[in-house]
């Protein structure tokens, strides 16, 4: 009994370190990647590097073009997909009864978030780019990334709806608000802030997307910012991917494309955090609300 | 309030103290009573008709014929399940969110029928106020909270909302305690205190019905004693439908019960009679404590 | 007030249809995209014996068998690597790790999914293939064994997280039953937790396969793109989505060759879509099985 005891134990703890083994080795998965942009990518950032376009070719300068770019693009799938995805959630909790349109509703979503990226690339072409002739544009590609980005808001923005307690939209409706007072007065203040979070995941997702942008407007070399909705674009992610695989020279902006690495990183870093910050301070505001 | 003491079960007190107003209802206590001499017609408030409502396929009331009088106090008991919060839920149609939920008969509100096609369900909620058994003050300002039915419905005048903020508040006995710290979260009251803001939300809408489902059930006896009071002073102004699982309480605040079983109305009748005097064996085994 | 709340409605009915049309959009749009190349070049061509070669000066060639090939090698590729991970990733967070720990580890392995994919791209052109080449004794590390170990590192973070709700779905009693019966919480982990959660965990592994499958911009940088048919893990490959993302760029609209990148996104949208609605149909299992 006691030898088998020892035995079945001693079993347990190899096994469970082994378990404890591969979540260190996924953290040291993660800790290398972070580590190996950083380290090398932290030395070319200067301040010329981060205001000034590509120069020489791509071979020195900077990627002011494609910051902007991007934070334009992003912009535009944000206005797309922010009021669509909020008014597709508030549908779906609010008002939708159970039945067959709101499941069709539900599977579209679902469907919509695993189509590949790069499809929503081709769909971008044939429906922005070319029927509403827009042709390869920021307008294109942001709608584009606006539509990809709509599962993650709309299921974002449910779950905010969700945490809103139901006690409230009782009282309010039983005082006699319809529900669209009740919806405004009541349900979207305490939401809002739960909204914003799983708005900015979303977007940070959008910001780092490469493929959906290849033909819808990113362009591989502009001197100058966008001018107008119309205009091709410079992107931080089709930028690195340009220096790292399709520069001529591409041993000689290997340091570019790290810092490029490096920023976009930290772009959607930044985007995160803002949103984890959000979402804790929104956690703690709740508590007190309870 | 010797007139109370008339009354034939002489172990029974509805209420506690001398109110303001109350000579009303209490000539109607005891029609041997030649106090004032005058006793005003019972006027029905809301009369139903064999209502039966079922959630899906589950039938949660059948065959209720009750009628509620004007300006009184009507309680409603039973054990949990048997229909009682239903039956409330319907006399302001809160029921019509549940998906999948039917009612057959009629349920007028001064002759009106409230499920014709013509009604306006919101005015209907604003006329039929809802006291929720949980206090369930909004993320708001105490004033905000009064405010808030008034608002939607139209008012915007500050001087208005003021005034009716503060009538509302005085009516629900919360005036005194909060009159300095309107700003406050209301979420910061008491749950007594939430509850009492709760009835002044409800009583700023004006509304002609007060429904009420246990709203003393989540709290302590004092502040139980508090509404229940508060309850008997609101009664001559308006028409009050409690739920209530204690059967004491239903005893000391209502003028008119009804016991409720199993989806199907026992037994109506005056308050003194039913707990006195029940007709139906069944009501005589609930209110004695046998089952429930 | 009536029209206007129905106006209301109907604006948020409209945006929640509209995720239906943008479904069926895409689908209509690759479908009669494709249709030019399907009528011209035929069905068959795109899956017989052959090469991709639609620029070719003598007979243009469409078979995608290869480039569906090599989808396949970095999608099972990846799962390889990713599912014997993240399960046991899932496992310890769900059943060994503290709280504390649960709250650390859980945010870091999400940092993982945060990261875009052309810097996974990037991290394996210049990390992963050096190591590699070396390791290998390749002239370089750009394949299909690269390719699946950085999709199965996108992947790991949705089997983590998909596979960690599906153990700890498990119900309680099941474990206590174990643990009952004298086995340590290993035992009750390895042959009843694990077991019991088989089909969520084969559900989220598919939905790692769907997006593995779908990656375009990580195999694109990693896999060296060659047309040849692989016949190992050593070898180029080139998938679905690369072959669109390599071609799309240079082709002029509305050519054969353009309207044939369609019929291989069309191909790609139809692979996923089954992959996913499998996952979804077996998680909706699991999820009733597990609460009865």
């Amino acid at each position: 009994m006691t030898r088998k005891g020892i035995s079945k134990y001693t079993r347990e703890k190899a096994a469970f370190s082994i378990l404890r083994i591969s979540l260190f080795l996924v953290l040291l998965i993660l800790g290398i990647i972070l580590y190996d942009i950083a380290s090398k990518g932290l030395g070319v950032i200067s301040w010329e590097f981060l205001t000034q376009p590509p120069r020489a070719g791509m071979t020195a300068g900077g990627i002011f073009p494609a910051m902007v770019g991007t934070f334009y693009v992003t912009v535009l799938a944000a206005l797309l997909a922010v009021p669509l995805g909020i008014a597709t959630a508030i549908y779906l909790n609010e008002y939708a009864q159970k039945g067959s349109l709101t499941r069709l509703i539900r599977i579209s979503l679902r469907n919509l978030a695993g189509v590949p990226s790069i499809v929503f690339g081709l769909f971008g072409v044939a429906l922005f780019v070319q029927k509403f002739g827009w042709g390869a544009s920021l307008l294109a590609a942001g709608m584009t990334l606006g539509l990809l980005t709509l599962p993650v808001t709309v299921t974002a923005a449910e779950e905010a709806l969700k945490t809103v307690p139901r006690s409230y939209r009782e009282g309010g409706l039983a005082l006699g608000a319809t529900r669209w007072q009740m919806i405004s007065t009541l349900v979207l203040p305490p939401a809002i802030p739960g909204m914003l979070t799983g708005v900015i995941l979303g977007l940070a997702r959008a910001a780092g997307e490469t493929a959906p942008i290849l033909f819808t407007g990113a362009a591989f070399f502009l001197p100058f910012l966008p001018g107008s909705p119309f205009s091709q674009f410079m992107a931080l992610p089709y930028h690195l991917f340009v220096l790292a695989t399709q520069h001529h020279d591409i041993s000689t902006v290997r340091p570019l494309a790290y810092g490029t690495a490096l920023v976009l990183l930290v772009l959607v870093f930044l985007l995160n955090l803002g949103a984890i910050v959000l979402r804790y301070r929104f956690r703690g505001h709740l508590q007190k609300g309870r | 309030m010797e007139a109370t003491m008339n009354l034939k079960d002489k172990d029974f007190v509805p209420f506690k103290e001398e109110q303001p107003n109350s000579s009303r209802v209490v000539v109607y206590y005891d029609p041997k009573s030649n106090g004032t001499g005058k006793r005003p017609a019972r006027k029905e408030k809301v009369k139903v008709e064999k209502l039966a409502f079922y959630y899906g396929t589950k039938q949660a009331l059948q065959n209720i014929n009750l009628d509620i009088i004007a300006n009184e106090v009507t309680a409603l008991i039973g054990p949990s399940g048997c229909g009682k919060t239903t039956y409330l839920r319907i006399i302001n149609r809160m029921n019509d969110l549940i998906p999948g939920s039917r009612i057959e008969g009629k349920v007028l509100i001064d002759g009106e029928d409230i499920y014709g096609p013509e009604v306006d369900v919101v005015e209907l909620r604003r006329r039929v106020g809802l006291v929720f058994q949980q206090p369930n003050p909004f993320p708001k300002s105490i004033y905000e909270n009064v405010a808030y039915g008034p608002r939607i419905h139209g008012i915007r005048k500050k001087s208005l909302l003021d005034e009716i903020v503060e009538e509302s508040l005085k009516q629900a006995a919360l005036w005194d305690e909060v009159k300095d710290r309107f700003k406050d979260s209301a979420l910061s009251l008491s749950g007594g205190q939430q509850q009492r803001l709760c009835i002044a939300r409800v009583l700023a809408v004006r509304p002609e019905i007060l429904l009420m489902d246990e709203p003393t059930s989540a709290l302590d006896p004092v502040a139980t004693q508090r509404i229940e009071d508060l309850i008997r002073t609101l009664a001559s102004n308006y028409t009050i439908i409690i739920v209530t699982h204690n059967m004491q309480q239903a005893a000391r605040i209502s003028d008119t019960t009804a016991f409720f079983l199993l989806g199907e109305m026992v037994e109506q009748g005056k308050t003194s009679q039913i707990f006195t005097r029940p007709r139906d064996r069944r009501t005589e085994e609930y209110i004695t404590g046998r089952f429930g | 007030m009536n029209i206007k709340e129905n106006s209301i409605k109907m604006i948020f009915l409209a945006s929640g249809l509209l995720s239906i049309f943008i479904l069926l959009g895409i689908f209509y749009l690759l479908f009669s995209n494709s249709f030019p190349a399907l009528r011209d070049v035929g069905i068959k061509s795109f899956f017989s014996r052959g090469y991709w070669n639609p620029t070719a000066y003598s007979v243009p060639q469409y078979s995608i068998l290869n480039i569906i090939k090599g989808t396949f090698m970095v999608g099972t590729g990846s799962l390889l690597f990713a599912v014997p991970l993240g399960v046991a990733c899932a496992a310890y967070l769900a059943e060994v790790a503290s709280p504390r720990e649960r709250e650390i580890f859980k945010p870091i392995i999400e940092i993982l999914a945060g990261i875009p994919s052309v810097v996974l791209g990037f991290f394996g052109l210049v990390v992963v293939a050096p190591l590699l080449s070396s390791v290998f004794g390749l002239p370089n590390g750009i394949n299909a064994l690269n390719g699946s170990i950085l999709v199965g590192i996108m992947a790991l973070p949705t089997v983590v997280s998909l596979a960690e709700d599906a153990v700890s779905a498990v119900p309680q009693e099941y474990r206590h039953a174990s643990l009952a019966l004298g086995a340590t919480r290993w035992q009750t982990l390895k042959n009843v937790t694990i077991p019991a959660a088989f089909s969520g965990v084969l559900a989220a592994s598919l939905l790692g396969m769907g997006r593995a499958i779908g990656e375009t911009m990580t195999v694109l940088m990693v896999t060296g793109n060659a047309l040849a048919a692989p016949s190992s893990f050593m070898d180029s490959v080139r998938t679905l989505s690369a072959n669109i993302a390599i071609e799309m760029g240079e082709v002029p609209m509305g050519s054969l060759h353009f309207h044939s990148l369609f019929v291989v996104g069309l191909v790609l949208f139809i692979i996923t879509f089954i992959i996913n609605l499998l996952a979804d149909i077996i998680f909706d299992r699991y999820r009733k099985g597990v609460s009865m």
